[in-house]
């Protein structure tokens, strides 16, 4: 039973982390409505650029934090101004496959700047773990859970009672009410792209700190899919119930699983769950089932 | 002004105007491409005859797409998976069971559709971006369903499969030069079913329910039903594609059928134009002769100081991903519409309208 409540805990503290990057998604989709394929190849560009600033430049952590989460935030607009605006008033389907395009180029642009074997960051938590009740916890997990848990505070902070929160939470509910109200758009989709991009650098780093830093990484990313489909993809509280969930089922596949099916189980947990939340409740836990009209 | 027709040609019946090939002129172009493919493996080195066999198969299997994301709008980014299932289901039937190839395939083909039949089912309540994700899971479940337990005792794992060579009447198709006929035979047979099956009530039913799925419905199209058809469609020309494929490639393993492989296929068909056979047609074309050429030009970038040999390895990739970019902006409906500029001008030459 030991065992069990180990994965638990363990998986509660991975998906927090899952829930940070997946909380960049779900403000892209509530300010445009467009789906960011390529928030995973974020993720893996973040944690990359800021094991650049720390190993290959040699800069302490908070300065290297900073510097990359400014440059993520620069990437971030940059890549909404030269890939997502243009799309304006296309289909759907069109901005869908633009950011798969996207995250096909970055997935070879990686390897190409940063090489693509794996590497490691600085110790940043102490080794070892500590002990509560009978479980052990690593510090990498704990101080990872602690970590998203604050950034997913200040995000939450921030949409509440800043004027920029304010703001998206206006394009969010109707882009033509916004902007009678005189608010820009445009200016808030790059920001919203700003924020993603931050907190999956954020992410990646404290993902890169559990296991290894190299673009591979993207495909972890792609565990956000079913964090978002679970919890419902307009659904902040949804999000950040249902990162805990997917990592909890993905650590207890993989942990019961694995020894049946000689590996892999915890890898494709994750989209079992996407396919039966699709069949059984496809706007997800906290969803808005959308109302149309011809 | 209609510039389908050159000028001076008047459809003076009914039949002439729906017909799909409607001038003589039409009719000698096409029986003289079609003449034309089958005489060019001479003419080719192996390198390139082996590109113009994989490109057959990918058009079979791009075709495939067609139906579901280019005429049905429904996204589907797991046709390598499905190809897989072709793939695996004829050379199991071939080692396990002992069928010949020629009956292999239409089951394996069969079997496809119906595995494609089941991950379609989530379109009864979900589109778009819901869709993309049932496909997208679709692909990571098949891939880990070929290479776990129970099924990697008939699939080999992760070490792949080997495929017998398929015999008809005491001839062998154990080389290039001879499986490119069977894989031509096949491709010129399913272009002219996709072309048909987008002129029929099925293919028109697509149409109204990529357009608009609420109004399709209000008319008394059976939307789920037609979305299954769409992709069961899909299921048969990715599985007759994994078919056609295993002979050619021999030997084969999950990796030739990764996720990259279906987000490429998605690419080629939005890069040609998603709702037109000519431009499913194109578009693989055009791709995969970019790849063709940064394989061929990947070493000579090598000896670029840093990134060079980083670079020729990924160079596919970088302009894979850039060309699907520079396409949604600049010709979001794809080469097909340049093609179709281009008759225009060729056919009002040399006066402008």
């Amino acid at each position: 039973m030991d065992f069990f409540f180990q994965m638990v805990l363990s998986g509660v503290m991975l998906g927090s982390i899952y829930s940070l990057v997946a909380l960049g998604f779900v403000i892209i989709y509530k300010s445009s409505g467009v789906i960011n394929f390529a928030q995973g190849h974020l993720l893996a560009l973040g944690a990359l650029i800021l094991w650049t600033f720390l190993m290959k430049l040699g800069l302490p952590l908070w300065m290297g934090g900073l510097l990359a989460i400014l440059s993520m935030a620069f990437l971030g607009v940059i890549v909404e101004h030269l890939t997502i605006h243009p799309m304006t008033g296309q289909p759907l389907m069109a901005v869908i496959v633009m950011t798969i395009g996207l995250a096909a180029f970055l997935a070879s642009l990686m390897p190409c700047v940063f090489g693509a074997v794996e590497q490691a960051y600085p110790p940043i938590f102490p080794k070892g773990g500590m002990k509560i009740w009978r479980l052990i916890i690593s510090y990498e997990y704990f101080g990872g859970f602690l970590a998203a848990l604050g950034m997913v505070s200040i995000f939450l902070y921030f949409f509440r009672y800043t004027k920029l929160g304010l703001l998206m939470r206006a394009v969010a509910d109707g882009h033509d009410s916004a902007r009678s109200c005189g608010i820009k758009v445009e200016v808030i989709f790059r920001w919203s792209w700003a924020i993603a991009a931050v907190s999956a650098m954020i992410g990646g780093f404290l993902l890169g700190n559990i296991e290894s830093v190299s673009p591979a990484m993207a495909s972890i990313g792609m565990r956000i899919f079913p964090v978002v489909i679970l919890g419902g993809l307009n659904s902040i509280t949804g999000c950040i119930i249902a990162g805990p969930i997917v990592g909890v089922l993905e650590l207890l596949a993989a942990g019961y699983g694995d020894p049946i099916t000689r590996g892999g189980a915890g890898d494709v947990m994750p989209y079992i769950i996407i396919l039966l939340t699709l069949i059984f409740k496809p706007h997800g836990i906290f969803g808005e089932e959308e109302i149309e009209r011809i | 002004m209609d510039v389908s027709r050159p000028c001076g040609i008047f459809d003076t019946t009914y039949s002439r105007d729906i017909a799909v090939v409607p001038t003589k002129t039409h009719w000698a172009w096409l029986i003289g491409g079609i003449t034309l493919s089958f005489l060019i493996p001479p003419f080719l080195s192996i390198p390139w005859l082996s590109w113009v066999i994989e490109t057959s198969v990918v058009i079979v299997a791009v075709l495939g797409l067609y139906f579901v994301t280019g005429l049905c709008g429904q996204i589907s980014i797991g046709q390598a998976g499905f190809m897989a299932v072709g793939a695996y289901s004829t050379v199991i039937l071939m080692n396990q069971f002992a069928f010949s190839y020629w009956l292999a395939l239409p089951i394996s083909a069969l079997i496809t559709g119906m595995v494609v039949l089941i991950f379609g089912i989530p379109s009864l309540r979900v589109k778009g971006f819901y869709l993309a994700m049932a496909t997208l899971s679709s692909q990571f479940l098949i891939m880990w369903l070929i290479t776990h337990p129970p099924f990697d005792r008939w699939t080999g794992g992760d070490d792949g499969l080997t495929t017998p060579a398929p015999t008809m009447k005491g001839i062998v198709f154990d080389s290039y030069q001879s499986w490119f006929f069977v894989v031509m035979i096949f491709m010129w047979l399913m272009i002219f079913f996709a072309k048909n099956i987008g002129r029929t009530r099925v293919g028109r039913a697509f149409v109204a329910i990529r357009d608009s799925d609420l109004a399709a419905e209000v008319l008394g199209i059976n939307v789920f039903g037609y979305k299954l058809t769409a992709f069961f469609l899909a299921g048969i020309y990715a599985g007759i594609a994994g078919s056609l494929f295993a002979p050619y490639i021999i030997r084969f393993s999950p990796t030739n059928f990764n996720f990259e492989k279906s987000i490429w296929y998605l690419g080629m068909l939005i890069v040609g134009g998603s709702g037109s056979v000519v431009g499913a047609i194109l578009g693989v074309v055009f791709i995969r002769l970019l790849l063709h050429l940064t394989t061929i030009f990947g070493p000579s970038i090598h000896p670029i100081p840093f990134v060079g040999p980083l670079l020729a390895n990924y160079l596919g990739g970088l302009v894979f991903g850039l060309v699907i970019i520079f396409f949604l902006i600049f010709e979001p409906r794809g080469l097909n519409h340049r093609w179709v500029i281009f008759k225009a001008w060729y056919r009002l030459h040399p006066f402008s309208y």
